[in-house]
């Protein structure tokens, strides 16, 4: 009896259950096509990100990401299945092979490029880690911030950073550490410790939204480390890095051509013969990547062009208001400089 | 007993009078009751205030929450989808409803103590895979939905049902196993029981859905609501082994003697003589740990799977309504509350109706 009952919770959670093993060993882009859809391990709580609304679907910028990735891949933005991962769970979830790639705003360092065996391909949005106190404190400097208690999340790039600040100045501080973001803003603004430390855009974010009076608080001038976040992807398939970096910068490639989701196809009929080989009516760039020659076009109609994926993400028509930044294209003083499509 | 002679106890004459007795008794009682009632008032007062009068009902939208000091049930309004279907697609919604409405009625008709016997495992087996079948589709022309999109209270609903009816037959080997003569039965069922007992559920989730893919080889991946279940199941297991292991203790010798008199064999023993009365002796108990189980359910956000409180942390992180989060935990306490209250009612139902056939 028990056996049947086994047999029939196994049989039956058929979708995913025990997969078949792959063609050939490594390729994750096989795997992929062969499924017919990309699986894209995504945080699901990080607002600009990625966030689930209200009626179920997964949005912001990493999701965009995963979606231009399928839409380059198999030519459907939709053949997406989003797989919530955790900072604790991201890394195991895609050496594991669970996901095919992460975007779940992760930044890019050696330590974890080198030896965890995945690959950072190329960075969609960059921060830095900053301080945010009540402005009734009246600290103005990081010096100041000796005995402190600091609201931490575990396991994060900020944990360390803190860290690092105060034993470079040789100063001690007290960690409070918090699992969830959610709970650690919450922590902060009922006063549970004297300073949260995240990404810059976080403290933004949680200051707009969650503080009662966001002029109380001030987020100190000093911004630590640098945090380039972009897709991971396993070490095994290069074909797959390329596919998922060229992604990227096809994305930043349009806004630079000032090509949107609106005008894609008149573009198509432009006199400049850059754009013309981008959008793949001439040349061979889609065959290079083993593509489709419309892969950037299709990928722009559907998704839309980087400051597109920004301002709905991060910019004016979301809750964030966050400025360009660092994130703008290097024409407009920002840091994204895609490398030429030729 | 003590219960029961409680209940014979004479009333007092005049239920009016006793409770005037009570209340206001002396002066200072007098002084007690008007002061507590005067505080129980007053906070009864702030709730409906917060709660009602205040409050922004489910059309609303944030923008009026923010303008309202009271309650915003507008959250649930918006998210209601969110935290009860998670990312299920909203256009096969129906599927995860006529799921969590099936294992709902198969719930109450296995309540039924006339319906109990060897068949209810086999109409669960046949259940469950229905369910499952509903919620993955591929079949019948049913678009297909990975179990990454799994989530609410179907998903919760699942890994509930499953833990009990996989887990239950679990435990009952596990207790046979324990008090069985075979030194390594015995070992291994004691060490599975004592190892899983000696650590907290969620190393239990953590263990299956990060360490053991790792020894896994990595073209063959097992589906993590898969790996959490089965983490589920063995700490169910592991558990009611236990009490069920209390009933047939409390078991005399002379019944045992009795079926081996009889001819009866070791299986058919157990199963005609032993474990019926043991596990009548530990229904309550069991109950305890169904109901625990049901609660244990929502550890499994903690490993990325949208079960009611997963959907609803991530609802919650809309920057929009992010402050409106106590609301939303108050309508998933809600749903918990409705769920235990009703198992917790039928528990004591079961326990009185027992105590009665005891008396028999």
């Amino acid at each position: 009896m028990i056996g049947r009952l086994l047999l029939g919770v196994a049989a039956a959670t058929v979708a995913g259950g025990l997969s078949p093993p792959a063609a050939h060993a490594g390729p994750s882009l096989d795997a992929i096509r062969e499924r017919g859809t990309l699986i894209c391990g995504a945080n699901g709580s990080r607002a600009g990100f990625s966030l689930v609304n209200s009626e179920g679907r997964w949005e912001g910028m990493d999701t965009d990401v995963c979606r231009a990735v399928a839409t380059a891949i198999l030519g459907d933005a939709e053949k997406v299945e989003f797989v919530k991962v955790t900072s604790q769970t991201r890394f195991p979830a895609l050496q594991t092979g669970e996901v095919d790639m992460l975007a779940a705003n992760v930044t890019w360092t050696l330590t974890r490029d080198a030896k965890l065996g995945v690959d950072f391909v190329a960075p969609v949005f960059y921060d830095g880690q900053g301080f945010m106190l009540p402005r009734a404190l009246g600290v103005n400097s990081v010096d100041e911030l000796d005995g402190a208690t600091v609201c931490v999340l575990p396991g994060s790039t900020s944990e360390k950073v803190v860290n690092d600040v105060f034993r470079a100045r040789g100063m001690t501080y007290t960690p409070v550490v918090i699992e969830d973001q959610k709970e650690l803003n919450n922590a902060f603004f009922a006063g549970r410790c004297d300073a949260q430390i995240q990404s810059t855009s976080g403290l933004s974010a949680s200051r707009a939204t969650v503080a009662a009076n966001p002029e109380d608080y001030v987020i100190l001038g000093e911004v630590f480390g640098k945090d380039p976040m972009g897709p991971v992807v396993r070490e095994d398939d290069a074909d797959l890095r390329d596919i998922v970096g060229w992604s990227v910068y096809a994305l930043q490639q349009a806004e630079e051509f000032g090509i949107t989701s609106a005008n894609v196809e008149e573009m198509a009929q432009s006199e400049d013969p850059e754009i013309l080989t981008f959008l793949g009516a001439t040349g061979d760039l889609g065959e290079a990547l083993g593509l489709s020659p419309d892969w950037a076009s299709t990928m722009i109609q559907t998704v839309g062009n980087y400051g597109e994926i920004y301002a709905r993400s991060f910019g004016e028509q979301s809750p964030l208001q966050l400025e360009r930044g660092l994130n703008a294209l290097w024409t407009d003083g920002g840091l994204h400089y895609p490398p030429p499509f030729k | 007993m003590a219960e029961a002679s409680l209940r014979m106890a004479p009333r007092p004459p005049g239920a009016v009078s006793a409770l005037r007795e009570r209340l206001f008794g002396s002066r200072r009682q007098g002084l007690l009751t008007v002061v507590a009632g005067f505080a129980l008032a007053w906070v009864a007062w702030q709730l409906v205030r917060w709660a009602v009068l205040d409050a922004v009902g489910p059309g609303g939208t944030s923008q009026a929450c923010a303008a309202a000091s009271g309650a915003c049930w507008a959250i649930v309004g918006e998210k209601w989808r969110l935290i009860l279907f998670g990312t299920y697609p909203l256009e096969e919604q129906w599927r995860a409803m006529l799921a969590s409405g099936l294992m709902l009625a198969g719930a109450a008709l296995s309540g039924i103590p006339r319906l109990w016997s060897a068949r209810l495992a086999a109409f669960w087996a046949v259940l469950l895979g229905l369910v499952l079948v509903l919620m993955a589709g591929g079949v019948a022309g049913l678009p297909e939905v990975g179990t990454n999109a799994w989530g609410g209270l179907p998903l919760t609903l699942i890994l509930f049902c499953c833990t009990v009816t996989t887990g239950l037959p679990l435990a009952i080997l596990l207790a046979l196993g324990r008090r069985s003569d075979m030194p390594v039965v015995r070992a291994i069922c004691v060490t599975l029981i004592e190892v899983i007992r000696g650590v907290p559920l969620i190393a239990v989730l953590f263990m299956a859905s990060l360490i053991i893919p790792l020894f896994l080889p990595t073209d063959l991946t097992v589906d993590k609501l898969l790996r959490a279940q089965i983490g589920m199941t063995l700490f169910f297991g592991a558990y009611a082994a236990e009490v069920v292991r209390g009933g047939l203790q409390a078991i005399g010798t002379g019944q045992y003697d009795a079926a081996d008199a009889l001819g009866l064999g070791y299986w058919s023993k157990m199963r005609l003589v032993v474990l019926p009365q043991a596990l009548t002796h530990v229904l309550p108990a069991l109950m305890n740990d169904i109901l625990r189980a049901f609660k244990n359910t929502t550890f499994v956000s903690i490993v990325g799977l949208f079960d009611i409180l997963g959907a609803t942390k991530t609802a919650i992180a809309d920057p929009n309504w992010i402050k409106y989060a106590p609301e939303a935990y108050i309508f998933i306490l809600v749903v918990f509350l409705l769920f235990c209250t009703a198992m917790s009612a039928y528990g004591q139902w079961l326990e009185r109706r027992l105590e009665h056939a005891d008396k028999l």
